[in-house]
């Protein structure tokens, strides 16, 4: 009798056991930079890139891309409000009713981007005005919406967290690509420095480039060159990336 | 005449979707067919023409800096406008469910048509966009306010129906494989928005 009693106990004990195993999550045990969320930090890179393969968050993305300074900032905006929106709404996602959950989930972007907004305003007040409602558009940008829906509501957080980030930077990515190309070849400048020697009102004065006869293309300036250039790089990218091709 | 000109310039001088790129993500996602297209741009201006005035009372009487100065003497100078993109989501996002609601109970044949569209719409970025805009814009009376939302919304509804219509033809077109879809999507659009910048002079 006594030794029944025993083996059910050690078995109790066993059982218990697999239930903690079971109950504590596998990301605890992985390693912070496991090779799953290594991937899950690079795939957004290339592989499923937010812009040119899941075309999500073009909005917001093109119309601030004339110069590299406020490109680069909108992109660091934008990889924190996808990190940690992402972040908190998996924290929160056993929690929210299935049929608000939107609404949740813009209240919890908007304030995200009202921080964002405020820290800008506060000590990069220039940027700020040139990318005037534009940070405002984040909060309906498409990323991050996206990622939510489709990423954060599932996973935990620390796996949510990484996603925004890979997300945000591979949106950002493209971002910095579009502008590099728009500032260096429409106005012959990076960051504001004259990187093609500075342009005088006659040939003869100018330096570098500007001395052989080279002219600005006026064209990249304008608004729809943005979405010229995301073809082109699209283009480039499924050519060399044969598997993201279209059939239709 | 004030009124005709913004309008005008809403449609087509500034454009959504050509000068600002604002709604690409359902633009470039719906636009495969001229039917759904069409559903999409009829919903946009329904709720565009809807939100920007309601988001123009609030940004007069209630988030402007001194827009309290109707409740008393001590709120004029009070400056809520940090909170104005919460407000604005969260009118846009309640306005949606409520015109959503609305006309599945009186209208149920335009709710077939519209239906899967409207809760696309609250995280579309030109509805967001028109109300931003709006505020930076100073308007100075509800009629403008009206005609900016129905403006740029017919904006948005023309570029829809545009790219649309060219898709379905360039579906039986030899485009090189790379730039199949989404590439040539975007030159496309590209190449319609410098189109667009032809009505740039126009002044009525």
């Amino acid at each position: 009798m006594n030794k029944d009693k025993q083996l059910t106990s050690e078995e109790k004990e066993a059982k218990k056991k697999e239930m903690i195993m079971f109950l504590s999550s596998s990301e605890e045990r992985e390693h912070f930079l496991s090779k799953k969320n290594r991937k899950l930090l690079s795939d957004p890179l290339n592989d499923n890139n937010p812009i040119t393969v899941q075309v999500l968050g073009i909005c917001s993305a093109l119309a601030i891309t004339v110069q590299l300074e406020p490109a680069i900032v909108m992109a660091i905006a934008v990889v924190a409000v996808v990190a940690f929106s992402n972040f908190i709404i998996s924290l929160l996602r056993n929690l929210i009713p299935n049929r608000i959950r939107i609404i949740v989930q813009l209240v919890v972007v908007a304030s995200l981007v009202v921080l964002v907004d405020q820290i800008l305003k506060a000590y990069a007040y220039d940027v700020s005005k040139q990318l005037s409602v534009f940070v405002g558009l984040i909060i309906t940008n498409c990323i991050v919406m996206g990622r939510l829906e489709a990423f954060a509501l599932g996973n935990g957080p620390y796996k949510s967290f990484l996603d925004g980030i890979g997300n945000g930077a591979g949106y950002g990515l493209i971002l910095i690509i579009v502008a590099f190309f728009r500032e260096l070849l429409g106005s012959g400048k990076l960051f504001g420095f004259e990187v093609l020697g500075h342009r005088a009102a006659t040939v003869a004065d100018s330096t570098g480039l500007y001395s052989v006869g080279y002219e600005n293309n006026g064209l990249m300036l304008l608004s729809p060159m943005a979405l010229i250039i995301v073809g082109i790089i699209i283009w480039v990218q499924r050519a060399r990336n044969r598997k993201l091709i279209e059939v239709n | 005449m004030e009124l005709v000109n913004l309008f005008v310039r809403s449609i087509f001088i500034e454009n959504m979707i050509f000068a600002y790129f604002l709604g690409m993500c359902s633009y470039l996602a719906v636009s495969k067919t001229v039917k759904t297209a069409v559903g999409l741009g009829a919903a946009v201006i329904f709720v565009l023409l809807i939100t920007v005035p309601i988001n123009y009372l609030l940004d007069t009487y209630l988030l402007r800096p001194g827009a309290l100065s109707w409740l008393g003497e001590q709120y004029a100078d009070i400056d809520l406008s940090f909170l104005s993109f919460i407000m604005f989501i969260a009118v846009i996002a309640s306005m949606v469910l409520l015109v959503e609601m609305v006309v599945e109970k009186f209208a149920p044949a335009l709710y077939g048509a519209l239906g899967i569209f409207l809760p696309l719409i609250a995280v579309n970025c030109a509805i967001l966009g028109g109300s931003l805009f709006m505020q930076q814009k100073d308007f100075t009376g509800i009629s403008e306010a009206i005609t900016y939302g129905l403006g740029s919304g017919i904006g948005w509804f023309l570029a829809i129906l545009a790219i649309s219509a060219i898709r379905e033809k360039i579906a039986y077109s030899n485009v090189p494989a790379p730039l199949k879809g989404l590439g040539i999507t975007f030159i496309i659009t590209g190449l319609m928005a410098l189109g667009f910048m032809s009505f740039m002079g126009i002044k009525l």
